[in-house]
């Protein structure tokens, strides 16, 4: 019987032909591959080393205060980040106002209430403005949209709004407003493209049951997509957040870097992101640099926060998603 | 022990020499088994997918196995050439020996196991970035054979065998999947004997086909059979009292009988065997 | 009560129908911006892209004419330099996570990948400045290169991974059954499989990387001229956009609005290639 299969073999020319598998080969490329997956987990750590290493200078020396004072002074060697990051915040938030509304009306009606034929070149246009360079949005915010924000609504929510405090005192152009509306136009198409994908991912059936009680389109909409999808919209929101407080060259073309705390949105701000762009080379003291780099730290910080939380809340939707779909 | 891990044959012949303990077969009418498996028994994780199956492989014939879906007919195929390791956390207790040789042993490389037991699956799947004739020679070029006319000679020879070499032989360059399904599985049967195999295992190769695409496999199985040993799943009772020399029940994981398909088809010892050929479950 | 129920119904049309509208103008004006800046880039940078912009360096302050030349050279090398590093990291990376890795590691790394792609870029400008422009005492386009590839790897590495996951396992089986080794299947059935899904990855990768400013600012810090070597500072159009765009020119403004068009027009390029290389995927088996 063993001689039947050493002939068997002898026969099979293709067999002895064949080169033997090399242990070692495929051992290596799986190590080969972990490595470069682990370069996930060096750069996290890379990340955070480095900027705490680069201002532990500005840490020891300026404590807590460096993020509740507002002063800014590189001659003085005096480091408050309290504008900067007030701007930022605040720059956010007018981003939010302003984007989330029309991405998750845009993302409803792309996914439930638009005719089939005009979506996709929707969500392709959608995408290409997700594309544009941040600092060719900044461009068209100096030339185009600042002169036109100056001569239109700016005047107008002056005149309507102008007894609240966040429309009031002289109108320049460049200021936290126009930055805010920079930074909503840059996270639009993320905000849609995320809300868009959960609402997606709303079953047919939960739609269905809806339109089997007779309700009208949007009725259906409101009350069985929205509805359900509500933690996974919020995570789409909170991934725009994160986008938002991190924006740079944009913001920083049109919001006007001045680190001061007003409540008029017409007055020039300063964001986190913009002082180091427009002060890092410049920074000609080791404790400026420290300070700039304690910068980085809190926008680090503050996003890998925030995006943790947009993960967080994002899972969760695919997670269940994943079960229905086992289900 | 070692012609799975160093193919030479002069290897394979001192082996001989080396093993005296190797049992000559007891009876010399008895036919020559290809696979000898004992008391084989599969996990996949904490379920028993496999339990302590025993039997023989005869060479050159074609067996079998058959049973209700979930019966780890498809789990036991896939052990004899090594692929159910491909789902994590499986264990295995007993042997499978091919020709002798334990299938299971540490310094025995699946790779060379599978080059020696080819197999096609249930769904054809040809590669669908490569050209027919690419399809059938990359068990070949990727095991690093480049002598260019040892290659075309085999696929020529291969396509011959899969009985596709009058269909395709003008139509080399075009892609795999540019064929009919019938056309298909023949292709990856011709893929699978590109490598030159003792043994081809097919796990329910007609189930995605037309009657008349399954009409030429089983043709195909039964001219092949002469150069090697075939073991076949089938889930289809009528095709399998066709095709087979001998049919193995399985039942929840078990093997409740084996033998001739002339007699389990017709003299069954085992109630459930009787049970599921004329229909009453499974 | 019959007409009153009637009326309750065509009040709910009508609010169903209010709502598909404010709907719809929401989507018109989100891609406004898109047709604005298109429009105003038009207008304003077509007048001022000819051949003298994609030969000559830039004009000194104050003389007319000039071009970018050296700028759209620099991204190009710059994007060179990221791809080197960032390619085969990113795809290596994402076919652990494919093919190898456990459910457990899988979604620690996946977690952190998509952490990474939500970190600012102007971090990566900042963490390179310490990493290396500090520490070699100068501003470089390996810094430059090195501060992009790193913005690239986490992107290249989740695409790569969701790409090679759509093969579908019967190649692999099918491979694996002719005796070919696990890695053999992997580069050469598998990767070729996905081939198109993972270059459409590094394609769009690469855009948006070719568009980032921020992470160039203190690294590849820009050149007015000619850059002749890696170690040294080296131009990039989004940098020279932005400098040009921030100064009190006007020759300069109108070099800025051409760059922008060029530098927009490459990026949307590329875009359409994946859009159609992203067709062909879907008609084809994967």
């Amino acid at each position: 019987m063993a001689v039947a299969a050493s002939m068997a073999v002898e026969e099979r020319s293709a067999q002895t032909r064949m080169a033997l598998p090399s242990r070692f080969g495929e051992k290596a490329f799986e190590w080969l591959t972990l490595a470069m997956a682990l370069a996930v987990v060096v750069l996290v750590i890379l990340i955070g080393w480095q900027l705490w290493h680069g201002s532990s200078l500005a840490i020891r020396k300026f404590g807590f205060h460096f993020l509740t004072t507002s002063t800014w002074d590189p001659v003085a060697e005096q480091f408050g980040a309290l504008p900067f990051i007030y701007g930022t915040l605040v720059s956010s938030l007018i981003a939010l106002l302003i984007a989330v509304p029309l991405s998750i009306a845009t993302a409803a009606y792309l996914t439930e209430l638009a005719p089939l034929w005009i979506r996709q070149p929707l969500v392709s246009l959608i995408e290409m403005l997700a594309a544009i360079p941040s600092v060719i949005l900044g461009l068209w915010g100096i030339f185009v949209m600042i002169p036109w924000l100056r001569e239109y609504p700016f005047p107008l929510l002056k005149r309507f709004l102008g007894w609240t405090p966040f429309f009031t005192g002289p109108i320049y152009g460049p200021s936290m407003l126009a930055g805010g509306i920079i930074i909503a136009i840059m996270i639009l198409p993320i905000i849609t493209s995320f809300s868009r994908e959960i609402l997606r991912s709303v079953p047919d059936l939960q739609r269905e049951a809806a339109y089997a009680l007779g309700a009208t389109r949007w009725e259906a909409t409101r009350i069985a997509v929205l509805s359900y999808a509500k933690k996974g919209l919020f995570g789409a929101v909170i991934l725009g957040l994160g986008r938002a407080l991190g924006e740079t060259m944009a913001v920083t073309m049109v919001i006007g870097n001045t680190p001061q705390i007003a409540a008029s949105l017409f007055q020039p701000g300063y964001t986190l992101a913009s002082v180091i762009a427009n002060e890092f080379t410049e920074a000609t003291t080791d404790i400026y640099l420290q300070a700039l780099f304690e910068i980085g730290l809190v926008l680090f910080g503050v996003t890998i926060l925030v995006n943790l939380l947009a993960q967080l809340l994002l899972r969760t939707i695919t997670t269940t998603s994943a079960t229905r779909a086992v289900q | 022990m070692d012609n799975l891990t160093m193919t030479t044959p002069e290897r394979t012949v001192m082996e001989d020499v080396d093993q005296p303990a190797e049992p000559p077969p007891a009876d010399e009418s008895a036919p020559a088994c290809t696979f000898r498996v004992k008391n084989l028994s599969i996990w996949y994780g904490e379920k028993r997918a496999i339990d302590n199956v025993t039997l023989d492989i005869v060479s050159n014939a074609v067996s079998a196995i058959i049973g209700p879906s979930g019966c780890g007919k498809s789990t036991f195929i896939r052990a004899l050439n090594r692929m159910h390791e491909l789902v994590p956390k499986t264990r295995v207790e007993g042997t499978v020996l091919l020709h002798g040789e334990d299938l299971y042993s540490n310094d025995v490389d699946p790779a060379i196991v599978r080059r020696r037991v080819g197999m096609v699956f249930q769904k054809s799947n040809p590669f669908p970035t490569m050209s027919i004739g690419e399809n059938v020679i990359v068990g070949l070029r990727l095991n690093g054979v480049r002598d260019r006319k040892f290659l075309n000679e085999r696929l020529e020879k291969s396509l011959r065998m899969a009985a596709l070499w009058d269909e395709v032989k003008d139509d080399l360059h075009k892609p795999g999947t540019s064929l009919s399904g019938g056309q298909q599985q023949r292709l990856c049967i011709a893929r699978a004997l590109a490598v030159e195999p003792e043994v081809l295992l097919m796990d329910e190769p007609c189930s995605a086909l037309d009657p008349i695409a399954t009409a030429k496999i089983e043709e195909l199985i039964y001219e092949l059979k002469a150069k090697y040993t075939i073991v076949t799943v089938t889930h289809n009772m009528q095709q399998a009292g066709r095709i087979s020399d001998y049919t193995a029940f399985f039942y929840l994981g078990r093997l409740i009988e084996f033998g001739p398909t002339t007699k389990i088809f017709t003299n069954p010892s085992e109630r459930q065997t009787e049970d599921y050929i004329t229909g009453r479950f499974g | 009560m019959r007409f009153e129920r009637a009326h309750h119904h065509t009040w709910r049309k009508i609010k169903s129908g209010l709502v598909s509208t404010i709907a719809f103008v929401s989507a018109l004006l989100v891609i406004a911006p898109l047709g604005l800046v298109f429009f105003h880039l038009l207008v304003n940078g077509a007048g001022s892209v000819n051949w003298d912009f994609f030969t000559k360096l830039p004009a000194p302050v104050g003389a007319a004419g000039g071009g970018m030349v050296n700028a759209i050279v620099g991204t190009l090398e710059l994007l060179a330099l990221a791809g080197a590093i960032g390619i085969p990291v990113g795809v290596l990376g994402g076919i652990y996570l494919a093919e190898y890795g456990s459910a457990r590691i899988n979604s620690i790394l996946r977690f952190l990948a998509d952490v990474l792609n939500g970190i600012p870029s102007i971090t990566w400008g900042v963490v390179v400045y310490g990493l290396v422009v500090l520490r070699f005492k100068g501003f470089s386009a390996y810094a430059g290169g090195l501060a992009l590839s790193l913005i690239m790897i986490p992107l290249i590495l989740r695409t790569t991974e969701e790409v090679v996951l759509l093969v579908p396992n019967g190649y692999r089986e099918a491979a694996l059954a002719l005796g070919v080794s696990r890695w053999k299947t992997i580069v050469h059935i598998v990767m070729k499989t996905a081939s198109k899904g993972i270059i459409t990855g590094i394609l769009l990768a690469l855009a948006r990387v070719g568009g980032e400013t921020a992470p160039l600012l203190f690294t590849a810090f820009g050149n007015r001229f000619w850059n002749h070597s890696l170690s040294q500072p080296i131009a990039a159009l989004p940098l020279q956009i932005f400098t040009y765009a921030i100064s009190p020119y006007d020759d300069w403004h109108r070099q800025a609005w051409a760059g922008a068009l060029v530098l927009v027009t490459g990026v949307f390029c590329v875009n359409v290639i994946v859009r159609v290389l992203t067709r062909g995927r879907a008609a084809s088996v994967v």
